[in-house]
């Protein structure tokens, strides 16, 4: 038996019946780590003692014959940016390089309290600014389909950790895409979930409207359990909500089951001249496999989608400028060496320790912030933001999921466009208004096309994770009997 | 030449609420350095904040009690600059929509009542304080920071500093009646910007706003406002103007020095709060919150005046704090007259509090003990005089006026018996006077009374000695 290869689903099955121990599924996987992480970098720290003592905290339980968390013995990985006292956080930046948080994230308690095991912090770009993990002051993560494309971002490194089955979950963040844009490069599952579902209390924020937490699973039931495990309100966090929605999986039904009765619209504004052509032909078989699962597939307008990236350019930027306004060098972090005033220790600590991407957002964001022509940007991505809302509201009246590619354009070469932020950019056309409305998307791959993975993006109504997660587990079904 | 000058203010005042305005940390003055911190008022990456309701209550009270518009749907917003104190690189206040909007607070002046009216109050975090020391470090302490405050911005109504001052007064008073801070400016939980200018009524010239900040005493606020309003005035006499700056009040020079030159208005680059949910309010809770509010300084006034028939002036002097109608109401429970109680409140006791520059609650005086007084006097245990040497006593000791009487001996002696033996003998030792008297000369009575008086070191009751010396005489 190929441990690293069980999926989270079976791993928790073994445990439980004693065919496995919790402490040889975290070794197998801590050796997986040793084995491949130098080619593809997914990890910054990696917490083994803290992992082989949960473990052995889990093996206690099951011989002492008390009840197992949801997550019980199943190795998990957490993207960087989400707060652990156990290791250091570092966002992927020199600026956080050695930070460690006094305090847990929300959903790591959670973990923590569902006897989930955390085996490390995973690599992203630069404060999850970047959609290819290029950004990253840790150095490229690699795809482990194939290492010379890159994993996607900005949560690259928790996509290609469970690609590579160094983890069987793991968490990312998603305020643009960055969750379902590498989820589909990696030829994974990734799901983001309604802006609320989960508590962001210790996720460092990037554009903190937008924000969600994001999960990982090389299958739909994977990627399920670990939404279901951390969802649900915060009292830090006024932006959760209770569980508004039930997250019980049926198992084991026939993929028509899931998907009976379901409406579903293909937007025809997705057709746009910026899309890999060879996209087309992708979602051509998509549409007919959802069709001989028995769900009606119509074509529906969604007419300010072509808005969404701008839109969300501006809203996201103008956030970030703020939110990374704390990152001074004062109270913890990078601190230049020379200064002589305090503008100047503000000044050259966050020059020597923010990349690129980072000061780009910022230098964009204060500029939509401020009075003049930069302002009347903001206000008006605030109005088209409300537009989008309602294109979305008036789909979801008459349709239970919406079906786009998750990204217009394919895993590319690494480096190829690190001098072309704004074709990287481009990659979120389809994911970023899903943010921009709070809805629930679900990315799952959907074959290759030239050997290059494509994910298809199901989106969901706010708070209707029941139906991506059913139409993910159909279309699953549907593409394994090989219809 | 005639000249106008216009002030207007903007007041902070911190919220006594018993958590911060943003985490559940302990909002207290002073306490070691950086102890009352946690990740959300350190702004470390990641946190949250979650609001106070309790400090949008307060400031609802306050809009209420200041007659303001409630906003029932508004929002928290981001003022984002950078500076050492401030931990997020942005302070969560109100941009656009205030808590509160409008109103006013009533002054009263010698020619009448005068309206100051208010812009808004809005509500916002505190920020951490910074220290300098002699070595030229910078100290920070972030106990402060998230503490919940209010910013009142009034209209520029007020014409003198006197007014300013009486506006607040009645601001801070009132503050205190509703029990939403403890209005310290020595502690800085009121602090007070003034923007002041003069107007030539005559020319219709005027200088440029001056603000003026760092002031921690209202008589501090007097003196720079009248320092600044001199200074206005002999600019505008030489055909000058004032720079539009910023300057301070310096308590050692005792004048007003410049803090630095206002440039182009400061960008600051405000943004809803995405970290908070909007806020709304329902109008049952505003109603909910006006019907607990405390009894305001003006009803009460009106009540008292009312139920214990005291004068418009008597009630107003006696409503002007809280705690010295407490005071007063407090002593009504041991002795039941309304005017003895405010004859003494108004003459003794405050003259006490102004000379020793402290506050009632401030006292060793208990409204048990003034009362316990009082009935002493009022049932000629002992006499007035002896009474006021007995409440300085309280004062300095806090000793009960019935142990300090028994102890002194000071019980007036009402027992004729017991004083006829004096009388008698004040009388053969002071013959002249009694003719005096007796020949018409009023004058000669009161001093054979001062004699007995003396002879009987006070304790005597006058009335009843004055009784015996005329039985006696008349007697002769
Ligand atoms: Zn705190």
């Amino acid at each position: 038996m190929d441990i690293v290869k069980l999926s989270a689903v079976e791993i928790k099955e073994k445990i439980l019946k004693n065919e496995l121990s919790a402490t040889e599924v975290v070794k197998a996987h801590l050796n997986r780590i040793e084995e491949i992480d130098k080619d593809i970098n997914a990890f910054i720290s990696i917490n083994k003692e803290g992992a082989l003592e949960a473990a052995e905290k889990v093996d206690e339980k099951i011989k002492n014959g008390e009840e197992l968390g949801a997550l019980g013995g199943i190795p998990i990985a957490l993207k960087d940016n989400i707060v652990t006292k156990d290791t250091k956080t570092t966002c992927g930046s020199k600026m956080l390089e050695n930070y460690r948080s006094p305090y847990d994230a929300t959903v790591v308690e959670k973990i923590k309290a569902q006897d989930g095991i955390i085996i490390g912090k995973t690599n992203m770009d630069e404060f999850a600014m970047g959609s290819s993990n290029e950004t990253s002051f840790f150095g490229p993560t690699r795809n482990p389909v194939n290492t010379n494309l890159v994993p996607g971002g900005s949560s690259g490194g928790s996509a290609a950790a469970v690609k590579a089955e160094e983890v069987a979950l793991a968490l990312g963040t998603d305020t643009g895409g960055s969750t379902r844009q590498p989820a589909a490069y990696c030829d994974i599952v990734g799901i983001k979930p309604s802006y609320g579902l989960v508590s962001r209390y210790g996720v460092v924020s990037l554009a903190n409207t937008l924000d969600t937490v994001g999960v990982f699973g090389r299958d739909v039931s994977d990627a399920a359990l670990m939404l279901s495990a951390i969802v649900g309100y915060d009292e830090k966090d006024s932006t959760s909500y209770e569980n508004p929605t039930h997250l019980v999986v049926e198992k084991d039904l026939e993929p028509t089951e899931y998907i009976k009765g379901m409406k579903i619209g293909i937007p025809r504004e997705i057709y746009l001249d910026q899309i890999d052509k060879r996209l087309i032909g992708v979602m051509d078989k998509v549409i007919k496999v959802f069709q001989s699962l028995g769900a009606k597939v119509e074509e529906i307008t969604l007419p300010h989608l072509e808005y969404g990236l701008s839109t969300y350019h501006v809203i996201s930027a103008a956030e970030i400028s703020s939110n990374m306004a704390r990152f001074d060098g004062l109270r913890y972090g990078y601190r230049a060496k020379e200064y002589s005033t305090l503008d100047e220790l503000y000044i050259n600590s966050r020059n020597e320790a923010f990349g690129d991407e980072v000061k780009r957002r910022i230098l964009m964001g204060t500029y939509y912030l401020s009075m003049g022509l930069g302002r009347e940007y903001y206000e008006k991505a605030l109005k088209m933001r409300t537009l989008i809302i309602d294109d979305f509201n008036k789909a979801f009246k008459d349709y239970d999921i919406i079906l786009t590619p998750t990204s217009p354009i394919l895993p590319f070469q690494l480096g190829k466009l690190k001098d072309e932020p704004l074709t990287k950019d481009l990659t979120s056309i389809f994911t970023a208004p899903v943010n921009l409305a709070g809805l629930c998307a679900m990315s799952i791959p959907c074959g290759y096309v030239d050997g290059l993975p494509v994910g298809l993006q199901i989106i969901g109504d706010r708070f209707k994770e029941m139906n991506i997660i059913k139409a993910g587990l159909a279309f699953e079904g549907g593409m394994k009997n090989g219809i | 030449m005639a000249y106008k000058t216009i002030i207007g203010l903007e007041i902070h005042v911190e919220l006594a609420t018993n958590t911060k305005m943003f985490c559940a940390c302990p909002n207290t003055f002073g306490g070691e350095a950086n102890t009352h911190c946690c990740p959300v008022c350190l702004g470390l990456p990641g946190s949250l904040p979650v609001i106070n309701k309790t400090a949008i209550e307060y400031a609802i009270k306050a809009g209420i009690a200041f007659n303001c518009k409630i906003n029932t749907k508004t929002k928290m917003d981001r003022k984002n600059y950078y500076y050492a104190d401030l931990v997020k690189g942005y302070q969560i206040s109100q941009d656009d929509i205030p808590l509160c909007e409008g109103g006013y607070i009533e002054i009263e002046l010698e020619d009448g009542a005068k309206k100051i009216n208010l812009q808004r109050i809005h509500i916002e975090e505190d920020t951490g304080k910074l220290t300098h020391t002699m070595d030229g470090d910078t100290l920070i302490d972030y106990n402060r920071s998230g503490v919940p405050l209010i910013e009142i911005v009034t209209r520029p109504d007020m014409n003198t500093p006197e007014e300013a001052r009486l506006f607040l007064e009645k601001l801070r008073s009132t503050l205190k009646y509703i029990e939403v801070s403890d209005c310290k400016m020595e502690e800085g939980s009121l602090r007070c910007d003034i923007n002041i200018n003069v107007v030539d009524t005559e020319t219709g010239a005027k200088t440029n706003i001056t603000e003026i900040k760092n002031l921690n005493s209202f008589k501090g606020a007097v003196k720079a406002m009248e320092f600044e309003e001199k200074r206005h005035i002999q600019l505008l006499k030489e055909g000058k103007n004032t720079v539009r700056e910023t300057r301070r009040w310096d308590e050692v020079k005792n004048e007003t020095v410049t803090m630095r030159e206002k440039g182009e208005a400061e960008d600051y680059r405000y943004a809803v709060d995405g970290d908070l949910a909007p806020i709304e309010i329902p109008d049952t809770w505003i109603d909910e919150i006006r019907n607990k509010l405390p009894e305001l300084p003006h009803h009460k006034k009106e009540r008292f005046m009312r139920q214990y028939n005291l004068s418009e002036y008597d009630a107003g002097v006696l409503t002007a704090s809280k705690d010295l109608a407490s005071f007063y109401e407090e002593t009504l429970k041991y002795i039941d007259d309304t005017k003895l109680v405010s004859n003494w409140i108004m003459g003794d006791v405050l003259r006490r509090l102004k000379d020793e520059e402290v506050e009632i609650e401030d006292t060793k005086l208990s409204p048990k003990a003034l009362g316990q007084l009082l009935s002493l006097i009022k049932s000629g245990k002992i006499n007035n005089n002896t009474g006021k040497k007995v409440l300085r006593e309280v004062f300095e000791t806090g000793k009960d006026p019935e142990v300090i009487v028994k102890e002194k001996g000071l019980i007036q002696i009402t027992d004729e018996s017991q004083i006829l033996e004096v009388v008698e003998k004040v009388l053969s030792e002071n013959q002249q006077s009694v003719i005096d008297y007796k020949n018409g000369k009023d004058r000669a009575l009161g001093f054979l009374v001062g004699q007995v008086m003396k002879a009987t070191k006070g304790k005597a009751n006058p009335q009843l000695v004055n009784k015996m010396i005329l039985d006696l005489i008349n007697k002769m």
